[in-house]
Order: structure tokens, then sequence, then C-alpha cells
């Protein structure tokens, strides 16, 4: 039989795996923080569908949120063209406001939602073991591993059967629209796993951390190699190790283990910013190319510097 | 009702202080936010809110609870490393800026879990208090915070006022503050300052989830006002400071809700009344315009048809029925009636001897339909002379721009093409015979 330790660091590989998966193409797509507003816009959904079942009924959760989740990236999209404001900052108002909104369900139906500000946060992965799957009086394991697991053949299956299409679409979408690929099913495809993933992740990791696992993994990866198919495996594979090395890190001192995982996934990416052969840092200063970007980069690049 | 006089009487000291707090707040978070919007830093602001979450742990860990000058010097290190590191990795690195922004927001605020849970599983008596800077809880100040937090808030205003006009050019134009030797870099490290500070200030009512949207949205509302940066960032603060007022009010009437989520809904209400009623750029405005512009050009158009006919077959006096102006423009039978009878109103038609259903131009109505055809075809020549056009794509583009040229734009046209006689499809341009004889003076001058 599996340990609830067991369950717990399967549970974390779970959401690891989706989450680079989907995130990947996020990170090449340059949509990133699509994946940190659509993770926070699918509070209101989870909460209506919570209030509308009265229970952890995961189906209506799984809607709710999907719903919520495509809403908020055609509603983002809708308010940069109407109301003519930068793309970043339409993100920064919608889903700020649902999560708000959220919020504020969340308090007010205190007393009839099982959900807290806190499991919002930071999930509640160390309970996953005790949330079981009773069918027909079988005990058949955890509930959320059984979620996890239909997500990431939902994942797997979307991501090799539009290979092709996906990879010609996030490394060139002007490429991919002239070749007459259908670009506004791809992109609402992507965004429907990626909201899928996040929802399916959220009571395990929560809103805010499940955005390192989408993200920081593919980045890494992104460091060291240029081929698609290596870095997806190579994403699934620094997702998988900071979900273990995550719930040791909680475990020996004592504290959140969403939080150690995200805290990991961020050491993993110093380390290779820093030694990657080809991207890192001192692999850069050993060949003597000091910058990365040439001038002509910069310069291009002045409006998204932070400073 | 009664607890709503009780809080706007204002005679509980308490209720002085917190509010006196939360308005400051909003009001420098409101005013530097359109400098991040400007700037196109929202996100970025996201995740410096994100990001001072460890720094506000360690401060409560060092001090022992909470002290709120070590929680603004925990929180400002925080936020300054992680502009610093956002920086660096997208300096240093082929990765995006966006994907930059989601690491160093995420990760950070997994290493504030960690911490904060630690602190939880100590428990230390405080540790409660911890939990609202995630969401705010503005009831929670108490005398010395608000003076240190409000104090915080008004410095920043200070040195916005102060700086105002470097601020404003580094925003709009940095290339040209750096050609007239503004020391820019020191200017955008002293602007991000000001937003680490500004977010920093806003961890006790606001929290550090949902403060950047107190930059956000209160900034782009006002952009739907006006297009001067002085009131843009007046109104801004104005409406960060009405939503600190809702916040504290229902943090006071129901302590167990977090202020931050409040204080978001409140001004994205604001927001949403702009979009939809700001006169000018709002929605409303807006779809007025476009309705009538459209009901112009229509108007525009049946004169320009009746003229068309009076060319075809050289008679200004003969009767065009409704139904030959039908089959010529394909408009409702509505929609017709309706122009038609503006059209009459504005006496730029007549009745034809009195048949109701015949119509000739007036006098009014035939300088008019002159001036759009040789509006258009001017501006036919200009693309197919100056632009290398081809003629047979040049009407297309007339065709919109007729209704545009302003008699200023058409004396230059004519300047610059020379009165042309005949445009690309070799019809005569109609020029008012009096203007003619004016500009063939204007264009003997030297």
């Amino acid at each position: 039989m599996i340990t609830s330790t067991g369950w717990i660091i399967i549970t974390g590989i779970l959401v690891a795996v989706s989450c680079a998966l989907v995130g990947t193409f996020l990170v090449l797509r340059k949509m990133s923080l699509m994946g940190d507003a659509i993770s926070h816009a699918v509070l209101p959904g989870i909460v209506i569908a919570f209030l509308l079942t009265a229970g952890r009924n995961t189906f209506p959760m799984l809607i709710g949120a999907g719903i919520f989740g495509l809403f908020t990236v055609w509603l983002t999209e809708e308010l940069s063209k109407k109301g003519r404001i930068f793309h970043d900052a339409s993100m920064g108002i919608v889903f700020t406001t649902l999560f708000a909104i959220g919020v504020i369900l969340i308090s007010l139906f205190a007393g009839n939602v099982d959900i807290d500000q806190e499991c919002v946060l930071y999930g509640e992965i160390a309970y996953v073991p005790w949330d079981l799957w009773i069918w027909q009086g079988t005990n058949m394991g955890p509930r959320p591993v059984w979620i996890l697991g239909m997500v990431l053949i939902i994942n797997i299956t979307f991501i090799t059967s539009m290979y092709k299409e996906l990879k010609t679409y996030s490394f060139s979408p002007q490429l991919a629209t002239t070749l007459g690929l259908p670009v506004t099913l791809i992109h609402y495809g992507l965004m429907g796993t990626v909201s899928f993933t996040t929802i399916a992740s959220f009571e395990s990791v929560g809103a805010i951390l499940v955005v390192a696992l989408l993200i920081v993994p593919p980045a890494t990866a992104y460091l060291l190699t240029d081929r698609l198919h290596r870095l997806l495996l190579l994403s699934a594979f620094f997702g998988i190790t900071s979900a273990i090395g995550g719930y040791y890190l909680a475990w020996w001192i004592n504290s959140s283990i969403a939080g150690a995982i995200a805290v990991l996934t961020g050491i993993q990416f110093a380390l290779v910013f820093l030694l990657s052969p080809k991207y890192g840092l001192l692999g850069r200063k050993f060949r003597g190319q000091v910058r990365y970007k040439s001038a002509e980069d910069t310069i291009l690049q002045k409006e998204t510097t932070f400073m | 009702m009664d607890i709503f006089f009780e809080f706007f009487s204002l005679q509980d000291p308490n209720i002085r202080y917190v509010l006196a707090g939360t308005i400051l707040l909003g009001l420098s978070a409101g005013a530097l936010g359109c400098f991040a919007i400007l700037r196109r830093r929202a996100l970025v602001g996201d995740a410096v809110a994100h990001a001072i979450l460890p720094g506000v742990c360690l401060a409560f860990i060092v001090a022992g609870g909470k002290d709120p000058f070590m929680l603004i010097l925990g929180a400002f290190v925080f936020g300054l490393l992680s502009m610093v590191t956002m920086d660096f990795i997208s300096r240093n690195s082929r990765i995006a800026p966006d994907a930059s922004i989601g690491m160093v927001l995420s990760v950070f605020f997994g290493l504030g879990v960690v911490l904060l849970t630690i602190i939880q599983s100590t428990g230390h008596i405080d540790q409660s208090g911890l939990d609202d800077f995630l969401f705010g809880q503005a009831a929670a100040m108490v005398g010395q915070d608000v003076m240190v937090f409000g104090g915080l808030s008004l410095l920043i205003l200070l040195i916005t006022i102060l700086t105002f006009k470097e601020l404003k050019l580094i925003s709009f134009d940095p290339n040209f503050a750096q050609s007239i030797g503004y020391p820019v870099k020191r200017m955008e490290f002293l602007l991000a300052l000001l937003m680490v500070l500004t977010i920093t200030a806003g961890i006790q009512a606001v929290g550090v989830v949902l403060m950047a949207s107190m930059l956000i949205i209160p900034a782009a509302a006002a952009r739907y006002w006006t297009d001067s940066l002085r009131v843009m960032l007046l109104i801004a603060a104005g409406v960060g400071a009405f939503s600190g007022i809702t916040g504290s009010f229902i943090s006071y009437t129901a302590p167990a809700m977090p202020t931050g989520p409040w204080m978001v809904v409140s001004t994205a209400l604001i927001f949403f009344l702009s979009f939809l009623l700001a006169p000018g750029r709002g929605e409303i405005a807006r779809h007025i315009q476009k309705k009538r512009l459209s009901y112009r050009v229509a108007c525009e158009n049946i004169l320009k048809t009746l003229y068309a006919m009076e060319e075809e077959d050289g008679r200004a006096d003969r009767v065009r029925t409704w139904q030959e102006l039908r089959k010529r423009r394909h408009l409702s039978r509505g929609r017709m009636r309706k122009v038609v009878s503006t059209l009459l109103k504005k006496n730029l038609i007549a009745f034809y001897a009195g048949t109701p259903d015949g119509y000739v131009l007036t006098n009014d109505g035939r300088k008019m339909a002159k001036r759009l055809v040789r509006v258009h075809r001017l501006w036919e020549k200009y693309l197919n002379q100056h632009l290398q056009i081809a003629e047979d794509h040049v009407h297309e583009d007339a065709e919109s721009m007729e209704h545009l040229i302003t008699s200023e734009i058409e004396a230059e046209l004519r300047r610059s093409l020379g009165s042309p006689e005949l445009d690309p499809h070799l019809s005569k341009i109609p020029y008012d015979s009096d203007e003619d004889t004016k500009t063939k003076k204007g264009d003997s001058r030297p």
C-alpha cells in the first residue's frame, strides 16, 4: 500500500508535470502571466460551483472554473481592445478584480464553503491522503490523484495530438497563421488546458504557487535546450525534482509543502541560470560573451525593462 | 444605517486614525500607479507586491512581533531585491520579461509562505496579525501603524509632487530626456524606489496579494477622463482615496472581512463606470460619436448621389425620385426616410415642384455635394500622384476620407497638387467658381 507520504509526493509530481507541460508553451509564447491571471481569476468560479453544488463536487468545480478561465482570457483581450489600455494593465484589472470577488465570496459564505483564504493561497496538499474517493464501497485512493491523473492525460493527449501545430504556433504565430493553422482554436485550446490544469492543481498548491510550477521549470529548461521535445521533458523533470525535494524540505523545516516546492523551483532556476553551459551566466563569461543581449536588442527591449 | 453615521461622524479617534491612514495610502498608490501604467509596469508592481511577503515575515521574526519600522524595512528590502532580480534575469538571459515577472512573483511568494508557516508552527502570540498582510485588515491598524504608514504615504506624495516634471518626462519620452541631459537612470531608479515604497505602505491595509490592483485600477480609470497627466494623477489619487474610505468602512462594520478585496472591488466599480460613462473616451460617448458619424456619412452620401445624377445628365432641375435614390444607395427604408427628412429640414434638398417623392438639390445642398466630390477627387489625385497608388485602388479610400477632410486639409491638398483639372479617373474636379479665382490669385504669390 502507498503511505500518505507517497500519496502527497505522487500528487505533487502529477501537479508538477501537468503544469510544466502546458507552462512550456506559455513561456515560449511569452504569455507566462496569462497563467498567473487564470490561476487567480478562476477563484469565483470555484466558489460559485461550491455554493451551487453544496460541496466538493469535482466536475461542477472544474466546469465553473474552466468557464472563468476562458472568460478571463476573453475579457482581457476585449478590455484591452475596447477600452484601449495596455494588455498588461487590462490583465491586471481583470484578474485582480475577479480574485477579489472570489475572496469576498469566501468570506461571505465562510460557513458554507469548505475553503479558506489560506487554502486559496497555498493549497492543502498535506490533506490529500485523507480526501478519499470511495466508489461502491471500495477505497479507490485519494480523489485529487484521480483528478490530476485525468488532467495529465488530457494535457498529454492535447500536446501529442497537436504537437506540430503547437510547435509552429509557439515559435512563430505569424507563420502558423500564414500556413492556415487554426490559430484561434490552438490559442483557446491552450488556454483551456491551462485553466483545467490550474484548477485541478489549485486544491493542492493554491492559486499563486501554481504559477511557480507553470513558469519556473519551463524557464529553467529553456536555458538548457532549444528543442521543443527536450524542453518538455526537461521541464517535467525539473517539476518532478522540485516536487519531491519540496516535500522533504518542508518536512525538514516544518513548513508549507507548496511553498517549499516553489522555493525549490527557484533554487533550481538560480543554479541553471548560473551554470548552464550554453545560456548560463558563467558559461557565457567563460566564452567572453559578457552581455547576453546585443546593443540593438537592448534598445528594442527598452520598453520592457523594469526600473 | 446607524453604523454608517457612527463611522462617518468620526467620533471614535480610532476611526479617524484608520481613515486617515487608508486615505493617504489610496492617494499615494493612485498617483504612483499612473506612472506604472504609462511606463507599462503594471504587472511588475504585482510581482513586487507578492515578493515583499518574505520581507514582512523576516521582519516579524527579527523584531519578534509586529513592529511597523521593521516591517517597512523588510518589505522595502525585498521589494527592491525582487525588482533587481527581475531586471537581472531578463537582462542576462533569454528569458522573456513576462516569465521573469512570473518567476519572481511566485518563488518569492513561495518563500514568504514557507516563512509564514514556520512562524505559525512556532505558535507565536502575535502571529494572527501576520495573516492580515495577505489580504489587508485596515481595522487592525493601531495608532503607531497609522502614523508610520500614513507618514510614508505622505512622503511618497511629497516626492512625487516635487519631482513631477522629471517623472513626467521619463514616463513619456525617456530618450528625449536623456538627450537633453537629464539623469534618466537616476530618475528611473527614484521612480522604482517610490513604487516599492508605495507597495510597502499598502501592506497593512490592502495586503500583498491585491496591492498591485491599487496601482493599476485607479490609474486606468483616471485615464478615461483626461489627457493631462496632472489631472490624471489627481483623479487616480481621488479614486484611490475613495477606495480607502470604502475599505476601512467595511473593515469597521465587518471585522471578519479582509479590507483588500473590498478596496479592489470598489475601484473596479469606478473603473467600470469610467469605462462606460466618461465623456469622449468612454464607451457610451464613443458609441454615440460613431452613430453620429455614420448618420452624417449617410446624409452626405445622399447629397453626393443627387449630385452624381446631375453630373450624368447635366440637368440640375430634373426630379430624382425616392426609388432612384434607393436603387443607388442601399439604405433601409426607415433610415432613408430619416435621412431625407433631415436634409429637407436643413434645406439642403427640396421637393420638386410639389411632387411628394421627388427631390432636387438646393443651392446650399449642391455646394456641399460639390465640395464632397471635389475633396473625394482631390484625395484620389493625391494618392495617385504622391503615393503612387494605382488609379483603380484609390476610390475606396477616398470614399471614407471625403467625410473627414477639413477645409484646411482641402486647402493643403489643392496647394500641393496645384488645383488639378482632372482626377485619376479623368473626371472633372468641380471647383466653386469664386473660390477658384481666389486660389488662383493665391497661387500666383511667390
